[in-house]
Protein backbone atom coordinates (compact mmCIF):
# COMPACT_ATOMS: atom_id res chain seq x y z
CA UNK A 1 0.00 0.00 0.00
CA UNK A 2 1.21 3.72 -0.77
CA UNK A 3 2.09 6.00 2.03
CA UNK A 4 0.11 8.26 0.86
CA UNK A 5 -2.98 6.01 0.99
CA UNK A 6 -2.08 4.96 4.14
CA UNK A 7 -1.63 8.31 5.77
CA UNK A 8 -5.98 8.66 4.30
CA UNK A 9 -6.67 5.65 6.41
CA UNK A 10 -4.88 6.59 8.84
CA UNK A 11 -6.73 9.97 9.00
CA UNK A 12 -10.16 8.83 8.07
CA UNK A 13 -9.97 6.06 11.02
CA UNK A 14 -9.13 8.79 13.50
CA UNK A 15 -12.18 10.42 11.92
CA UNK A 16 -14.04 7.96 13.12
CA UNK A 17 -13.17 7.42 16.30
CA UNK A 18 -13.25 10.86 17.93
CA UNK A 19 -16.48 12.47 17.96
CA UNK A 20 -16.60 16.23 18.20
CA UNK A 21 -15.79 17.02 21.58
CA UNK A 22 -17.81 18.92 23.55
CA UNK A 23 -19.17 19.88 26.99
CA UNK A 24 -22.62 19.23 28.65
CA UNK A 25 -23.21 22.02 30.66
CA UNK A 26 -26.11 23.56 28.34
CA UNK A 27 -27.86 20.36 27.96
CA UNK A 28 -30.98 19.00 29.04
CA UNK A 29 -33.82 16.29 28.90
CA UNK A 30 -37.56 17.08 27.89
CA UNK A 31 -39.98 14.40 28.88
CA UNK A 32 -42.51 13.06 26.08
CA UNK A 33 -45.10 11.79 28.49
CA UNK A 34 -47.05 9.94 26.44
CA UNK A 35 -44.87 8.02 24.05
CA UNK A 36 -42.22 7.03 26.90
CA UNK A 37 -39.78 9.09 25.16
CA UNK A 38 -36.67 12.14 25.96
CA UNK A 39 -35.51 14.45 23.52
CA UNK A 40 -32.06 15.70 24.71
CA UNK A 41 -31.78 19.49 23.78
CA UNK A 42 -29.05 22.40 23.96
CA UNK A 43 -30.06 25.81 25.26
CA UNK A 44 -27.13 27.91 23.89
CA UNK A 45 -28.24 27.28 20.15
CA UNK A 46 -31.75 26.07 21.37
CA UNK A 47 -32.02 22.89 19.54
CA UNK A 48 -32.97 19.47 19.89
CA UNK A 49 -30.23 16.82 19.66
CA UNK A 50 -31.76 13.24 19.92
CA UNK A 51 -34.73 11.48 20.67
CA UNK A 52 -34.38 9.00 23.65
CA UNK A 53 -37.07 5.76 23.41
CA UNK A 54 -38.09 2.79 25.51
CA UNK A 55 -38.37 4.83 28.70
CA UNK A 56 -41.67 3.39 29.45
CA UNK A 57 -44.30 5.02 31.12
CA UNK A 58 -43.05 8.69 31.99
CA UNK A 59 -46.52 10.36 32.78
CA UNK A 60 -45.17 11.22 36.18
CA UNK A 61 -41.50 11.53 35.74
CA UNK A 62 -38.22 13.60 36.83
CA UNK A 63 -35.00 13.81 36.50
CA UNK A 64 -31.15 13.95 38.46
CA UNK A 65 -28.08 14.46 36.79
CA UNK A 66 -24.75 13.04 37.48
CA UNK A 67 -22.21 15.52 39.08
CA UNK A 68 -19.99 15.20 36.00
CA UNK A 69 -23.52 16.11 33.76
CA UNK A 70 -23.04 13.11 31.83
CA UNK A 71 -25.87 10.89 32.69
CA UNK A 72 -29.18 12.01 33.72
CA UNK A 73 -31.56 9.56 36.14
CA UNK A 74 -34.79 9.38 34.97
CA UNK A 75 -37.52 8.04 37.31
CA UNK A 76 -40.80 6.79 35.67
CA UNK A 77 -44.12 6.25 37.42
CA UNK A 78 -43.92 2.73 36.55
CA UNK A 79 -41.01 2.28 38.57
CA UNK A 80 -38.40 2.31 36.27
CA UNK A 81 -34.87 4.02 36.92
CA UNK A 82 -33.53 4.63 33.25
CA UNK A 83 -29.66 6.07 33.29
CA UNK A 84 -29.72 8.26 29.98
CA UNK A 85 -25.76 8.92 28.51
CA UNK A 86 -26.22 12.46 27.38
CA UNK A 87 -23.31 12.51 24.55
CA UNK A 88 -24.24 9.20 23.52
CA UNK A 89 -27.92 9.84 23.54
CA UNK A 90 -28.43 6.47 24.57
CA UNK A 91 -29.87 4.52 27.43
CA UNK A 92 -26.75 3.41 29.42
CA UNK A 93 -28.52 1.26 32.10
CA UNK A 94 -32.22 0.39 33.08
CA UNK A 95 -33.96 -1.41 35.97
CA UNK A 96 -37.81 -1.91 36.85
CA UNK A 97 -37.67 -1.14 40.69
CA UNK A 98 -41.29 -0.68 42.01
CA UNK A 99 -44.62 -1.12 40.61
CA UNK A 100 -45.32 2.66 40.78
CA UNK A 101 -42.82 5.39 41.79
CA UNK A 102 -42.64 9.59 41.91
CA UNK A 103 -39.58 10.68 41.70
CA UNK A 104 -35.71 10.47 43.40
CA UNK A 105 -32.39 12.46 43.94
CA UNK A 106 -29.09 11.51 43.65
CA UNK A 107 -26.48 12.14 46.95
CA UNK A 108 -24.38 15.17 47.61
CA UNK A 109 -21.20 12.59 46.45
CA UNK A 110 -22.95 11.70 43.45
CA UNK A 111 -22.32 7.73 44.21
CA UNK A 112 -26.47 7.46 45.47
CA UNK A 113 -29.18 7.44 43.66
CA UNK A 114 -32.59 7.31 46.08
CA UNK A 115 -36.00 6.50 44.56
CA UNK A 116 -39.44 7.34 46.20
CA UNK A 117 -41.94 4.48 45.58
CA UNK A 118 -45.89 4.72 46.13
CA UNK A 119 -45.87 0.94 45.14
CA UNK A 120 -44.51 -0.72 47.13
CA UNK A 121 -44.36 2.53 49.46
CA UNK A 122 -40.97 3.08 50.38
CA UNK A 123 -37.64 3.67 49.35
CA UNK A 124 -34.71 2.27 47.60
CA UNK A 125 -31.03 3.46 47.32
CA UNK A 126 -29.07 2.37 43.93
CA UNK A 127 -25.08 2.76 43.53
CA UNK A 128 -25.51 5.44 40.72
CA UNK A 129 -22.73 4.14 38.47
CA UNK A 130 -24.13 0.11 38.61
CA UNK A 131 -27.87 0.55 39.36
CA UNK A 132 -27.02 -1.76 41.92
CA UNK A 133 -29.46 -1.92 44.89
CA UNK A 134 -27.54 -1.51 48.07
CA UNK A 135 -30.31 -0.15 50.86
CA UNK A 136 -34.39 -1.15 50.37
CA UNK A 137 -36.33 1.13 53.47
CA UNK A 138 -40.03 -0.05 53.15
CA UNK A 139 -42.31 3.52 54.43
CA UNK A 140 -43.66 0.77 56.89
CA UNK A 141 -46.40 2.52 59.69
CA UNK A 142 -49.13 1.85 61.88
CA UNK A 143 -49.79 -1.27 61.94
CA UNK A 144 -48.08 -3.35 59.22
CA UNK A 145 -49.10 -0.81 56.58
CA UNK A 146 -46.94 0.93 53.76
CA UNK A 147 -46.81 4.38 52.95
CA UNK A 148 -46.53 6.26 49.17
CA UNK A 149 -43.24 8.21 49.78
CA UNK A 150 -43.47 11.76 48.63
CA UNK A 151 -40.63 14.63 48.22
CA UNK A 152 -37.71 12.61 48.67
CA UNK A 153 -35.04 15.36 48.01
CA UNK A 154 -30.82 15.43 48.75
CA UNK A 155 -29.82 16.91 51.42
CA UNK A 156 -25.83 17.62 52.90
CA UNK A 157 -23.62 14.87 54.79
CA UNK A 158 -24.92 12.24 52.24
CA UNK A 159 -28.69 12.48 53.68
CA UNK A 160 -31.65 12.34 52.04
CA UNK A 161 -35.13 13.27 53.74
CA UNK A 162 -38.67 12.55 52.75
CA UNK A 163 -42.36 12.29 53.95
CA UNK A 164 -44.62 9.62 54.41
CA UNK A 165 -48.08 10.36 52.85
CA UNK A 166 -50.55 7.91 54.06
CA UNK A 167 -48.38 8.09 57.60
CA UNK A 168 -48.08 11.68 58.02
CA UNK A 169 -44.36 11.57 58.89
CA UNK A 170 -40.93 12.70 57.44
CA UNK A 171 -38.01 10.43 57.51
CA UNK A 172 -34.21 11.66 57.16
CA UNK A 173 -32.31 8.92 56.27
CA UNK A 174 -28.43 9.06 56.52
CA UNK A 175 -26.61 7.10 53.84
CA UNK A 176 -22.57 7.15 55.14
CA UNK A 177 -23.18 3.87 54.84
CA UNK A 178 -25.22 3.21 52.01
CA UNK A 179 -26.06 -0.46 52.67
CA UNK A 180 -26.81 0.35 56.44
CA UNK A 181 -28.92 3.37 56.39
CA UNK A 182 -29.89 5.33 59.76
CA UNK A 183 -33.36 6.89 59.92
CA UNK A 184 -34.79 9.17 62.14
CA UNK A 185 -38.55 9.70 62.36
CA UNK A 186 -40.43 12.57 62.90
CA UNK A 187 -44.12 11.82 63.50
CA UNK A 188 -47.30 13.68 63.29
CA UNK A 189 -46.26 16.31 60.89
CA UNK A 190 -49.91 17.06 59.65
CA UNK A 191 -51.75 15.26 57.46
CA UNK A 192 -51.00 14.11 53.40
CA UNK A 193 -47.95 15.96 52.99
CA UNK A 194 -47.95 15.27 49.13
CA UNK A 195 -44.10 17.17 48.13
CA UNK A 196 -41.41 18.86 49.67
CA UNK A 197 -38.61 21.27 48.89
CA UNK A 198 -35.06 21.31 50.07
CA UNK A 199 -33.96 24.79 50.41
CA UNK A 200 -30.42 25.45 48.24
CA UNK A 201 -28.37 25.44 51.35
CA UNK A 202 -29.63 22.17 52.39
CA UNK A 203 -30.56 23.29 55.99
CA UNK A 204 -34.49 23.40 55.84
CA UNK A 205 -37.10 20.61 54.09
CA UNK A 206 -40.63 21.79 53.87
CA UNK A 207 -43.57 19.94 53.61
CA UNK A 208 -46.97 20.59 52.15
CA UNK A 209 -49.71 19.37 53.44
CA UNK A 210 -52.96 18.52 51.51
CA UNK A 211 -54.95 17.32 55.02
CA UNK A 212 -54.25 20.71 56.40
CA UNK A 213 -53.73 24.33 55.77
CA UNK A 214 -49.99 24.55 56.67
CA UNK A 215 -46.98 23.09 56.08
CA UNK A 216 -44.37 21.43 58.14
CA UNK A 217 -40.81 22.79 58.44
CA UNK A 218 -38.02 20.72 59.70
CA UNK A 219 -34.95 22.42 60.19
CA UNK A 220 -31.75 19.84 59.73
CA UNK A 221 -29.21 21.21 61.37
CA UNK A 222 -31.40 21.64 64.36
CA UNK A 223 -33.18 17.95 63.60
CA UNK A 224 -33.31 17.89 67.81
CA UNK A 225 -36.08 20.86 67.62
CA UNK A 226 -38.56 18.66 65.72
CA UNK A 227 -41.02 19.34 62.92
CA UNK A 228 -42.56 22.60 63.46
CA UNK A 229 -45.88 23.92 61.46
CA UNK A 230 -45.78 26.85 59.45
CA UNK A 231 -48.44 29.05 57.43
CA UNK A 232 -50.63 27.22 60.30
CA UNK A 233 -54.17 27.89 58.92
CA UNK A 234 -53.60 29.60 56.28
CA UNK A 235 -57.21 29.65 54.83
CA UNK A 236 -58.75 31.03 57.95
CA UNK A 237 -61.57 27.95 57.82
CA UNK A 238 -62.73 28.84 54.68
CA UNK A 239 -63.37 25.95 52.57
CA UNK A 240 -60.60 25.49 49.56
CA UNK A 241 -61.84 25.17 46.11
CA UNK A 242 -61.51 21.67 44.44
CA UNK A 243 -57.79 20.86 43.40
CA UNK A 244 -57.50 19.25 39.69
CA UNK A 245 -53.48 19.33 40.12
CA UNK A 246 -51.38 18.92 42.86
CA UNK A 247 -48.77 21.63 43.50
CA UNK A 248 -45.52 20.77 43.15
CA UNK A 249 -42.87 22.20 45.23
CA UNK A 250 -39.30 22.64 44.72
CA UNK A 251 -35.80 24.02 45.71
CA UNK A 252 -36.24 26.85 43.55
CA UNK A 253 -38.94 28.51 45.31
CA UNK A 254 -36.76 30.37 47.88
CA UNK A 255 -35.39 33.62 46.97
CA UNK A 256 -33.06 35.51 49.68
CA UNK A 257 -35.42 36.64 51.92
CA UNK A 258 -38.76 35.08 51.28
CA UNK A 259 -39.92 31.85 50.59
CA UNK A 260 -43.15 31.39 47.69
CA UNK A 261 -45.56 28.46 48.55
CA UNK A 262 -48.93 27.46 46.19
CA UNK A 263 -51.71 27.68 48.55
CA UNK A 264 -53.56 24.42 48.13
CA UNK A 265 -57.26 25.07 46.76
CA UNK A 266 -56.71 28.93 46.28
CA UNK A 267 -55.58 31.23 43.64
CA UNK A 268 -52.96 32.61 45.93
CA UNK A 269 -49.01 32.58 46.13
CA UNK A 270 -48.22 32.32 49.95
CA UNK A 271 -45.12 34.91 50.83
CA UNK A 272 -42.82 33.27 53.75
CA UNK A 273 -40.14 35.42 55.52
CA UNK A 274 -37.17 32.97 55.88
CA UNK A 275 -36.10 34.21 58.95
CA UNK A 276 -38.74 33.49 60.91
CA UNK A 277 -41.28 31.52 58.91
CA UNK A 278 -44.23 34.04 59.67
CA UNK A 279 -46.46 34.48 56.84
CA UNK A 280 -45.29 37.81 54.91
CA UNK A 281 -48.02 38.20 52.67
CA UNK A 282 -49.92 36.84 49.92
CA UNK A 283 -50.15 37.22 45.89
CA UNK A 284 -53.77 36.99 44.44
CA UNK A 285 -52.86 34.66 41.13
CA UNK A 286 -55.29 33.99 37.97
CA UNK A 287 -55.95 30.16 39.10
CA UNK A 288 -54.47 27.28 41.58
CA UNK A 289 -50.43 27.88 41.26
CA UNK A 290 -48.84 24.52 40.53
CA UNK A 291 -45.29 25.44 40.41
CA UNK A 292 -43.99 28.95 41.82
CA UNK A 293 -40.76 29.06 40.71
CA UNK A 294 -37.71 31.85 41.07
CA UNK A 295 -36.06 33.11 38.51
CA UNK A 296 -31.79 31.57 39.51
CA UNK A 297 -31.30 35.82 40.47
CA UNK A 298 -34.43 35.66 42.76
CA UNK A 299 -35.40 38.75 40.92
CA UNK A 300 -38.96 37.39 39.17
CA UNK A 301 -41.16 34.27 40.72
CA UNK A 302 -42.84 32.14 37.21
CA UNK A 303 -46.30 30.65 38.20
CA UNK A 304 -47.87 27.89 36.14
CA UNK A 305 -51.70 26.93 37.04
CA UNK A 306 -53.90 23.81 37.45
CA UNK A 307 -56.63 22.95 34.94
CA UNK A 308 -58.36 24.76 33.64
CA UNK A 309 -56.26 27.48 34.24
CA UNK A 310 -53.27 25.79 32.86
CA UNK A 311 -53.05 28.23 29.99
CA UNK A 312 -51.41 30.86 31.40
CA UNK A 313 -48.19 31.44 33.15
CA UNK A 314 -48.07 34.93 35.49
CA UNK A 315 -44.41 36.70 36.70
CA UNK A 316 -44.47 38.08 39.45
CA UNK A 317 -41.86 40.99 40.57
CA UNK A 318 -40.22 39.68 43.60
CA UNK A 319 -39.57 43.25 45.31
CA UNK A 320 -42.85 44.46 44.58
CA UNK A 321 -44.73 40.86 44.81
CA UNK A 322 -47.02 42.34 41.99
CA UNK A 323 -47.79 40.59 38.41
CA UNK A 324 -45.52 41.95 36.14
CA UNK A 325 -46.69 39.63 33.01
CA UNK A 326 -49.55 37.19 32.13
CA UNK A 327 -49.05 35.37 29.48
CA UNK A 328 -50.75 32.59 27.48
CA UNK A 329 -48.29 30.47 25.61
CA UNK A 330 -50.05 27.60 24.82
CA UNK A 331 -52.48 25.14 25.85
CA UNK A 332 -51.43 22.91 28.83
CA UNK A 333 -48.26 24.45 30.39
CA UNK A 334 -47.46 21.81 32.79
CA UNK A 335 -44.01 23.02 33.70
CA UNK A 336 -40.75 25.46 33.48
CA UNK A 337 -37.19 25.54 33.58
CA UNK A 338 -34.72 28.02 33.82
CA UNK A 339 -31.52 27.91 32.09
CA UNK A 340 -28.84 28.06 34.40
CA UNK A 341 -28.12 32.03 34.94
CA UNK A 342 -31.82 32.13 34.16
CA UNK A 343 -31.77 34.63 30.74
CA UNK A 344 -34.12 32.73 29.49
CA UNK A 345 -37.07 29.88 30.71
CA UNK A 346 -38.61 27.13 28.59
CA UNK A 347 -41.98 26.29 29.51
CA UNK A 348 -43.54 23.37 27.74
CA UNK A 349 -47.34 23.21 26.01
CA UNK A 350 -48.31 19.68 26.55
CA UNK A 351 -51.52 19.99 24.80
CA UNK A 352 -49.94 21.99 21.81
CA UNK A 353 -46.89 19.75 21.12
CA UNK A 354 -44.64 22.75 21.99
CA UNK A 355 -42.10 23.76 23.80
CA UNK A 356 -41.61 27.76 23.56
CA UNK A 357 -38.45 29.63 24.90
CA UNK A 358 -38.93 33.62 26.64
CA UNK A 359 -36.48 36.03 27.32
CA UNK A 360 -36.99 36.38 31.17
CA UNK A 361 -35.52 40.35 30.87
CA UNK A 362 -37.98 41.35 27.64
CA UNK A 363 -40.58 38.74 28.26
CA UNK A 364 -40.96 38.24 24.44
CA UNK A 365 -41.18 34.88 22.74
CA UNK A 366 -37.91 33.75 21.49
CA UNK A 367 -38.82 30.45 19.50
CA UNK A 368 -40.49 27.07 19.86
CA UNK A 369 -39.19 23.40 19.74
CA UNK A 370 -41.32 20.93 18.12
CA UNK A 371 -42.04 18.30 21.21
CA UNK A 372 -44.86 15.29 21.63
CA UNK A 373 -47.15 16.22 24.79
CA UNK A 374 -44.05 17.67 26.65
CA UNK A 375 -44.10 17.94 30.47
CA UNK A 376 -41.15 18.61 32.49
CA UNK A 377 -37.68 20.47 31.34
CA UNK A 378 -34.33 19.09 32.80
CA UNK A 379 -31.08 21.41 32.27
CA UNK A 380 -28.18 19.44 33.28
CA UNK A 381 -27.29 22.67 36.02
CA UNK A 382 -29.53 20.82 38.75
CA UNK A 383 -26.47 18.70 39.05
CA UNK A 384 -24.62 21.17 41.35
CA UNK A 385 -27.72 22.44 43.61
CA UNK A 386 -28.85 20.86 46.84
CA UNK A 387 -32.38 19.85 46.83
CA UNK A 388 -32.45 19.45 42.64
CA UNK B 1 -106.70 23.95 25.58
CA UNK B 2 -106.53 20.94 23.47
CA UNK B 3 -103.76 19.68 22.25
CA UNK B 4 -102.96 18.45 18.84
CA UNK B 5 -102.67 14.98 17.95
CA UNK B 6 -99.52 15.39 16.15
CA UNK B 7 -97.84 17.44 18.60
CA UNK B 8 -98.49 14.87 21.02
CA UNK B 9 -97.61 12.42 18.92
CA UNK B 10 -94.11 14.33 18.68
CA UNK B 11 -93.65 14.77 22.24
CA UNK B 12 -93.71 10.99 22.21
CA UNK B 13 -91.28 10.60 19.77
CA UNK B 14 -88.66 13.27 21.64
CA UNK B 15 -89.22 11.33 25.11
CA UNK B 16 -88.52 7.89 23.46
CA UNK B 17 -85.46 8.97 21.75
CA UNK B 18 -84.17 10.44 24.76
CA UNK B 19 -84.47 7.52 27.08
CA UNK B 20 -83.29 5.42 24.17
CA UNK B 21 -80.08 6.88 23.56
CA UNK B 22 -79.03 7.62 26.98
CA UNK B 23 -75.17 8.92 27.67
CA UNK B 24 -73.07 7.73 24.68
CA UNK B 25 -75.39 9.44 22.33
CA UNK B 26 -75.32 12.71 24.43
CA UNK B 27 -71.75 12.74 24.20
CA UNK B 28 -70.34 13.71 20.93
CA UNK B 29 -67.72 12.08 19.22
CA UNK B 30 -65.52 15.30 19.73
CA UNK B 31 -66.36 15.91 22.87
CA UNK B 32 -65.44 11.98 23.67
CA UNK B 33 -62.11 12.98 22.46
CA UNK B 34 -61.34 15.52 24.73
CA UNK B 35 -62.91 13.04 27.84
CA UNK B 36 -60.26 11.03 26.80
CA UNK B 37 -58.13 12.97 26.63
CA UNK B 38 -59.12 14.96 29.85
CA UNK B 39 -58.92 10.93 31.57
CA UNK B 40 -55.14 10.21 30.57
CA UNK B 41 -53.84 14.02 31.08
CA UNK B 42 -55.72 15.21 33.98
CA UNK B 43 -56.86 12.18 35.49
CA UNK B 44 -54.10 10.87 34.99
CA UNK B 45 -51.51 12.94 36.86
CA UNK B 46 -52.67 11.37 40.29
CA UNK B 47 -54.43 7.94 38.99
CA UNK B 48 -51.59 7.32 35.96
CA UNK B 49 -51.88 8.05 32.24
CA UNK B 50 -52.07 4.02 32.27
CA UNK B 51 -54.97 4.62 34.76
CA UNK B 52 -52.55 1.86 37.22
CA UNK B 53 -52.45 4.21 39.90
CA UNK B 54 -50.40 7.25 41.17
CA UNK B 55 -50.97 9.41 44.74
CA UNK B 56 -54.70 7.89 43.73
CA UNK B 57 -55.92 4.10 42.90
CA UNK B 58 -55.84 2.45 40.01
CA UNK B 59 -58.79 3.05 37.82
CA UNK B 60 -58.15 -0.36 35.72
CA UNK B 61 -61.45 -2.62 35.50
CA UNK B 62 -60.35 -4.90 37.19
CA UNK B 63 -60.02 -2.96 40.65
CA UNK B 64 -63.49 -1.70 39.14
CA UNK B 65 -65.34 -4.49 38.86
CA UNK B 66 -68.20 -5.06 41.41
CA UNK B 67 -68.47 -1.47 42.48
CA UNK B 68 -71.74 -0.09 41.21
CA UNK B 69 -71.99 2.22 38.68
CA UNK B 70 -73.88 5.42 40.11
CA UNK B 71 -71.12 4.76 43.64
CA UNK B 72 -68.31 5.72 40.91
CA UNK B 73 -70.24 8.26 39.40
CA UNK B 74 -71.29 10.27 42.09
CA UNK B 75 -67.11 9.89 43.41
CA UNK B 76 -66.59 12.05 39.62
CA UNK B 77 -69.42 14.84 40.56
CA UNK B 78 -68.82 15.26 44.22
CA UNK B 79 -65.28 14.26 45.21
CA UNK B 80 -64.08 12.11 47.62
CA UNK B 81 -63.92 13.81 51.22
CA UNK B 82 -60.94 13.35 53.10
CA UNK B 83 -58.76 12.69 49.75
CA UNK B 84 -57.43 14.74 46.92
CA UNK B 85 -60.22 13.56 44.36
CA UNK B 86 -61.78 16.80 43.61
CA UNK B 87 -65.25 17.06 42.24
CA UNK B 88 -65.69 17.21 38.46
CA UNK B 89 -69.32 18.82 39.01
CA UNK B 90 -69.22 21.72 36.99
CA UNK B 91 -66.22 20.84 34.82
CA UNK B 92 -68.08 17.28 33.55
CA UNK B 93 -71.74 16.98 33.30
CA UNK B 94 -73.63 14.12 34.26
CA UNK B 95 -74.32 12.48 31.05
CA UNK B 96 -70.12 12.63 30.50
CA UNK B 97 -69.61 11.16 33.91
CA UNK B 98 -71.47 8.60 32.80
CA UNK B 99 -69.72 7.90 30.02
CA UNK B 100 -66.46 8.01 31.54
CA UNK B 101 -67.29 5.47 33.69
CA UNK B 102 -68.51 2.98 31.37
CA UNK B 103 -65.77 3.52 29.98
CA UNK B 104 -63.65 3.05 32.63
CA UNK B 105 -65.40 -0.33 33.71
CA UNK B 106 -64.68 -1.69 30.22
CA UNK B 107 -61.32 -0.50 29.64
CA UNK B 108 -60.09 2.10 27.78
CA UNK B 109 -58.52 1.68 24.59
CA UNK B 110 -54.39 1.45 24.94
CA UNK B 111 -53.68 4.24 22.63
CA UNK B 112 -53.15 7.67 24.44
Amino acid sequence: MRPSLLALLALLLAGCATPALRGTGDLGLIIERADGSVLIVESTHQQVLARVEGLGDLSHASVVYSRDERYAYVFGRDGALTKVDMLRQNIARRVMQSGNSIGGAISQDGRLVAVANYEPGGVKVFDADTLELLADIPAAYGDGKFSKVVGLEDTTDNRFAFSLYDAGEIWVMDLRDARNPVIEKFRSIGRQPYDALVSMDGRHYIAGLFGEDGLALLDLWRPECGVQRILDNYGHGEQPLPVYKMPHLEGWALSGEHAYLPAIGRHEVLIVDRHNWKEAGRIAVHGQPVFAMVRPDGRQLWVNFAHPHNDTVQVIDTVTHRVIATLKPGKAVLHMEFTPRGEHIWLSARDDNRVDIYDTRTLQHLGSLPVRSPSGIFFTARAHRIGL
Amino acid sequence: MRRHPLVLLFAALLSLAAATTQASAEVSVERQRELLHLLRHDCGSCHGMTLKGGLGPTLLPQALAGKPGETLEATVLYGRAGTPMPPWRGLLTEEEVAWLVALLMKGVPDAP
